[in-house]
């Protein structure tokens, strides 16, 4: 019984890493409907940032500013030469356009910062915590604590701020968002900053577990499944299925792998999530889409 | 001035329909085919099998794809998968089952493969677009893990890698390069002009009605299940296809890896570049997506010499194949097909374009 609820706990935790990714693709999703493939390069590339400036011995919080400023410049910098040029065009561009972003991204990371793997250390006390005899990583509940944190800040941004409302009216309709006289090019921007800082704290928590290195960039892949389950368009969705996803998968694994060989982790989320798609085509959360002919 | 229709009376329906009503196409086409037939005598047995054959089959694959994501525009990121299928499959029968001729089973690995997409594509009834795309990304890791854990399809190699039998069909080895490419010639010529018939008549027009808007099509009166099912099929067998020669034709040596994501996503790249939508598209896509790293690579060559460490070139390829994305999805969002077809409008009213 304790194994199993350690498994579970653990699996929670790592759902809410996956979280954390998966925010970052709701944030610009409902903002501009866009499905951006490339929020795991982004969390490598900020992660890479912080990293090579942490170690050319610059002070912690000066680092992370100086990541901050390069991510808002990142998101200057899409808006400007690839989101602005493809304003109205059908959702499946936006998303290819992402892909390419991804590689991008990916190669400048690489080539600007090196390959080799990263240590990060954020000073957190890496031991476990007994909590009646489970075992818990002190650093997995601190991860836990920012998500949480994220998550409030974010969902009284969309629903409680003009800035949010607008955000909400251009991920509707583009052109309807313009003609009302939101400025696409601002909120844009700032959707993008966003989710560039969100992706900063998804690749610092995975990179002080893993190593910054370019294997975060699959965390994409991990989050996928996660924004299908919850809905594309719900932020608390995100989190809800992030934790189903990251317990049920380590659950499959540790429990149901070895009666097939192991290896299921991988595709178990996937698997999952589609059969939640059958049943509830938008997500648990998502906003029912109505079609018009 | 010598590319212009005036002058080419049609007096049937039939030939009003052909598939290349303009003489000058069909000219276009036959001169095509002559140089790929004649191109063996004329270049180094490296550049057929480094570059001609796989161009071929990438060709194909991309082509499988175009028919899913451009004509039905059901956006897949599982290329790969059903290639993957499509290749263990021809495998399997031909070393299982020598008696059976290699191109039997090569359909068989289509038809295999035009079965899984089926199955991977009932979803795609109830869930759309990006939804559907991760279904597809669903079947390529379970593809993955299929043929790495379960032995019995790669015959428990302890490296779990398959590497192809000799090909024989109907007493002709095929085991040179010109050979080999010549097999592929055939088999990607004969589907390309499959698909550019079935894409102009009812089923493909079914398609597109799907993908320009798939609750009207379904109001005039277009059976949403059956038209879908045959679009992943249709396509899966291609991409089938096209995996059993990659591992025949091309690498002879092949394990689950080289079906991975990336290797979808390079086939989606194809058909961004190329053009979604169109035959042609899929053949200058793939054509660019090869032929773009190794020019990078000489190119890079040239400029900084030998000293260029491999592991930068790799990244700096990573880097101008995501830019070329995001280029040509903004300056052409209809690919190389759409400048082929400007071109082509151009020289009609040339040398006087008023």
């Amino acid at each position: 019984m304790t194994f199993f609820l350690e498994v579970l706990i653990s699996g929670l935790l790592s759902g809410v890493m996956y979280s954390l990714v998966a925010l970052g693709l709701v944030l610009i999703f409902k903002a501009s409907g866009v499905f951006n493939f490339a929020q795991g390069s982004m969390a490598l590339f900020a992660a890479l940032t912080f990293v090579s400036f942490l170690e050319m011995g610059i002070n912690f919080w000066v680092c992370l500013l100086m990541t901050m400023g390069v991510m808002v410049i990142l998101a200057f910098l899409v808006e400007k030469f690839i989101l602005r040029p493809l304003i109205n065009q059908p959702m499946i561009t936006l998303f290819m356009v992402t892909i390419g972003l991804d590689f991008f991204l990916e190669g400048f990371a690489q080539l600007a910062w090196g390959t080799q793997v990263h240590r990060l250390d954020l000073g957190i006390p890496n031991d476990a915590l007994f909590i009646f005899d489970i075992m818990i990583g002190k650093q997995d509940i601190f991860i836990a604590v920012t998500a949480a944190f994220l998550v409030l800040v974010l969902t009284v941004f969309f629903n409680k701020t003009r800035m949010g409302r607008a955000l909400r009216a251009v991920a509707d309709d583009h052109q309807g968002a313009m003609s009302v006289g939101i400025p696409l090019k601002h909120v844009w921007v700032m959707v993008w900053i966003v989710a560039g800082f969100v992706a900063l704290v998804a690749g610092l928590a995975w990179g002080n577990s893993l190593g910054v290195q370019f294997s975060l960039k699959t965390i994409t892949l991990k989050a996928i499944p996660v924004i299908i389950l919850g809905g594309f368009t719900s932020i608390s969705g995100a989190i809800v299925a992030g934790l189903i996803v990251g317990a049920s998968e380590k659950l499959a694994e540790v429990f149901l792998g070895p009666f097939v060989g192991g290896g299921i982790e991988n595709f178990f989320p996937y698997l999952l999530a589609i059969v939640f798609l059958l049943i509830r085509p938008n997500g648990l959360f998502g906003d029912v889409h109505i079609d018009r002919v | 001035m010598f590319y212009r229709e005036t002058g080419q009376f049609k007096t049937s329906y039939a030939a009003d329909r052909a598939i290349f009503p303009i003489r000058q196409d069909l000219y276009g086409m036959g001169i095509l085919l002559l140089l790929a037939l004649t191109v063996p005598f004329f270049v180094k047995e490296y550049w057929l099998s480094a570059i001609l054959i796989p161009f071929l089959v990438f060709s194909l694959a991309a082509l499988g794809l175009n028919i899913l994501t451009g004509y039905a525009g059901q956006l897949s990121l599982g290329a790969s998968a059903f290639m993957a299928v499509g290749a263990y499959t021809a495998w399997n029968i031909s070393t299982r089952l020598p008696q059976v001729p290699l191109l039997v089973s090569f359909i068989a690995g289509g038809i295999t493969a035009a079965a899984y997409g089926m199955f991977i594509g009932i979803p795609s009834l109830r869930i759309k677009g990006f939804y559907l795309a991760v279904t597809s990304l669903a079947a390529v890791f379970l593809t993955e893990w299929i043929f790495t854990h379960i032995g019995w399809f790669y015959n428990y190699e302890l490296s779990a890698t398959i590497s192809t039998p000799e090909m024989v069909i109907a007493g002709i080895k095929f085991d040179t390069p010109i050979r080999r490419y010549y097999l592929t010639l055939i088999i990607v010529c004969l589907m390309a002009l499959a698909a550019k018939n079935m894409m102009r008549c009812t089923i493909g027009r079914e398609f597109m009605a799907i993908r320009d808007m798939d609750v009207a099509a379904e109001v005039i009166g277009i059976r949403m299940l059956r038209t879908k099912l045959v679009a992943f099929g249709i396509s899966s067998f291609y991409l089938g296809v096209a995996g059993a020669l990659y591992a025949f034709v091309y690498l002879r040596s092949v394990s689950a890896a080289s079906f991975d994501l990336s290797e979808s996503l390079h086939i989606l790249f194809m058909i961004i570049v190329g053009g979604v939508g169109s035959i042609l598209g899929s053949f200058l896509g793939a054509a660019f997506i090869l032929l773009m790293p190794i020019f990078l690579n000489l190119g890079a060559h040239a400029v900084l010499g030998n000293s260029i460490d491999p592991q930068n070139l790799a990244t700096l390829e990573l880097m101008v194949f995501g830019g070329l994305i995001i280029f040509f999805l903004i300056a052409e969002p209809h690919g190389m097909a759409r400048l082929w077809q400007i071109i082509k409008e151009k020289l009609r009213i040339w040398p006087f374009p008023h």
